[in-house]
């Protein structure tokens, strides 16, 4: 630092005296724990305490208002009876799975159209991103209006075009319902897929493509034995966000059907939510939301050998 | 759209900096010998086409919120994508007929306290684990980041019970107390790795001049952290503006409610649907995040990236 040099008279001053509470905090594990213990002492009480309480409330029948006492497997019995229970099981399942394919093919898609050299490039992906910052809930109920049965735009447009002789329906009914929701969700994540994967799409060195030009590949090839096998380990986490993400989803369905038509298209947390708050059978709605856990746990699994792999692959030590 | 293209317009006006992502002069598409025509079909019609999907909602939002209700419901005698004469009656209705205002104050007042409570933790923790490296810190880290794959949903129906023992049962502070919950483990993730850019060897240097750890922290790293500060700041604010089931869950009086949890518990009311009003009260809600982000896009799609990255 160049201040150490103009100065000499700097030598000769003598050094501040610091206060007991500067000498307290330059000894370094006091200063460690005065660090961490915000961060930690959050996330102890309002995380992982709760997490544990939640696993202890689904064994309870705790209500709201009335202190629950142990009933061991009951609420888990109940609801591996239960076909609503089964339902959303399925429908999260298949919401994930669908949501997931249509937003990373599309998505990957999307990413790659903007590798290549485009005017107002940083614009374009400032405007992108906005589905994905605008609050799920507000443009959720933009759907809703889209989805209107009786005003629907879509309708209108393929009435217009005479496609259709009647108006879409699209959330009136257990499937249209469903496939309604997902396309909802796709359009939210594809900007955040779509930016993800751009990043790394610029990290791949234009040497490769060079060298397999140079060797003669197609275009498929290119992607398939270049972009893809880089791409992986990036594609790799953002995944498993998404998915968790997704199946831990509930303010779009929430806001869009609430579950229906019929209990049709509830994801688990919308059961949890339903059977829990508005429902008050806390103990129920805790063991709902206690059963996405193993999904959870999978999934960040995938995610950790995924990292694992991405380190290996790039020759990195353990830091 | 046209917050959408404020935002846009905004963001592009505050001198975008050249992207980090240099390199891409020699993009992978340009080395191949495409015709011009073959580039329009294969580039500029698909994404004009993921353009206008994923804008449209935006500019639906817009229309509608700007139309009067006679055009609204008819579609026969008035072209629906277009207004034929616009009107405030729903922004007038939302601002003056309901709490909308007292709604957005709430949002605000939550996503800040929030966003600063969980920057000084997270900023704190993310120094300890990177810089002073305690035994231990690498498995603190890890801890950390999986406390970002718990998500609410599994969090809210404990939290519930837990926010109403201590008495915080419709209170905004229940809002600001749990929302670093999910903040705090992606605001610490994202500054590790920013720590992680900035020298070490600024600080050995202030080590050996005596510097205390505490001056090093405050003089030299924090400043040298503003653009990570700032984007993590971004992110927790849009985040909190966003967050919705602990807002469903623990607030219950009306004019206590944050934007998205009442736009949906207050202005669906029994069975006719106010849509000038919901779509006015969006799209007010969406423009403040959007403003906000519009201003910092840079860095926030550098430290999405980033962080995705790391």
């Amino acid at each position: 630092m160049s201040q150490s040099q103009d100065t000499p008279l700097a030598w000769t001053r003598r050094r501040r005296e610091l206060n007991w509470l500067e000498r307290m905090l330059d000894w370094k594990p006091l200063l460690v724990v005065a660090c961490m213990l915000p961060a930690v002492g959050l996330l102890m009480v309002f995380l992982t305490y709760p997490l544990g309480l939640g696993i202890w409330l689904a064994f309870t029948d705790t209500q709201i208002g009335r202190k629950g006492v142990w009933v061991g497997l009951e609420n888990f019995e109940y609801m591996f009876e239960d076909p609503i229970f089964w339902n959303a099981v399925f429908y999260s399942v298949f919401y994930t799975g669908v949501a997931t394919i249509g937003k990373f093919g599309l998505g990957l898609w999307l990413a790659l159209l903007l590798n290549n050299h485009l005017p107002f490039k940083s614009l374009l992906r400032a405007i992108i991103l906005l589905p994905w910052i605008v609050p799920t809930v507000l443009t959720a109920i933009a759907f809703w209006w889209i989805y209107n049965p009786q005003f629907s735009i879509i309708s209108y447009v393929l009435i217009e075009l005479g496609w259709r002789d009647t108006n879409v329906d699209f959330i009136n009914t257990a499937w249209s319902a469903r496939w309604s929701l997902i396309a909802a969700n796709v359009w939210r994540g594809i900007p955040f897929v779509a930016i993800s994967l751009l990043a790394g799409l610029q990290t791949i060195s234009p040497s490769l493509y060079e060298a397999a030009m140079l060797d003669g590949s197609t275009p498929w090839q290119r992607f398939r034995y270049i972009t893809f096998p880089m791409l992986l380990p990036i594609l790799a986490i953002v995944m498993t966000f998404s998915i968790i993400f997704t199946f831990t989803d509930f303010q779009l369905v929430y806001a869009i059907t609430r579950g229906g038509p019929v209990n049709s298209t509830h994801l688990l947390a919308t059961l949890a939510f339903q059977r829990g708050i508005p429902g008050g059978q806390l103990g129920e709605g805790a063991a709902i939301a206690v059963s996405m856990i193993p999904f959870l746990v999978f999934a960040t699994l995938f995610s950790y050998f995924a990292l694992a792999r991405r380190k290996w692959q790039q020759g990195e030590g353990d830091d | 759209m046209t917050d959408a293209r404020a935002a846009a317009t905004t963001a592009d006006d505050h001198g975008m900096a050249p992207p980090p992502d240099k390199p891409q002069a020699t993009a992978p598409e340009a080395l191949s010998w495409d015709s011009r025509s073959r580039r329009v079909v294969t580039i500029y019609v698909p994404l004009a086409c993921f353009l206008f999907i994923l804008l449209f909602p935006f500019y639906w939002m817009s229309v509608t919120a700007f139309k009067p209700n006679a055009e609204l419901y008819d579609y026969k005698t008035y072209n629906p994508f277009w207004i034929g004469s616009p009107t405030l009656d729903h922004i007038h209705l939302l601002l003056f007929k309901t709490d909308y205002p007292r709604w957005l104050w709430t949002t605000m007042i939550v996503a800040f306290c929030s966003t600063v409570l969980s920057l000084v933790a997270s900023t704190l923790a993310a120094y300890a684990i990177q810089r002073l490296r305690f035994k231990g810190s690498q498995y603190v880290g890890l801890a950390i980041y999986l406390a970002y794959l718990v998500p609410p949903s599994i969090l809210f129906i404990p939290l519930a019970t837990m926010v109403f023992q201590l008495g915080l049962f419709d209170s905004p502070l229940a809002l600001i107390l749990t929302y670093p919950t999910f903040l705090i483990p992606f605001c610490t993730w994202l500054l590790i790795g920013y720590f992680k850019s900035i020298p070490y060897e600024l600080e050995e240097c202030a080590l050996i001049d005596g510097a205390t750890r505490v001056q090093i922290l405050w003089r030299i790293t924090l400043p040298l952290a503003v653009p990570g500060l700032i984007s993590a700041g971004i992110f927790s604010f849009t985040l909190s503006w966003n967050e919705f089931i602990y807002a469903l869950a623990f607030i219950q009086s009306t004019e206590k409610k944050t934007v998205p949890v009442a736009i949906l518990t207050e202005l669906v009311t029994g069975d006719v649907y106010q849509w000038g009003a919901l779509m006015a009260g969006s799209l007010l809600g969406s423009i403040p995040v959007a403003l906000f982000y519009s201003f910092f896009v840079d860095y926030y799609v550098s430290s999405l990236t980033g962080a995705v990255k790391e």
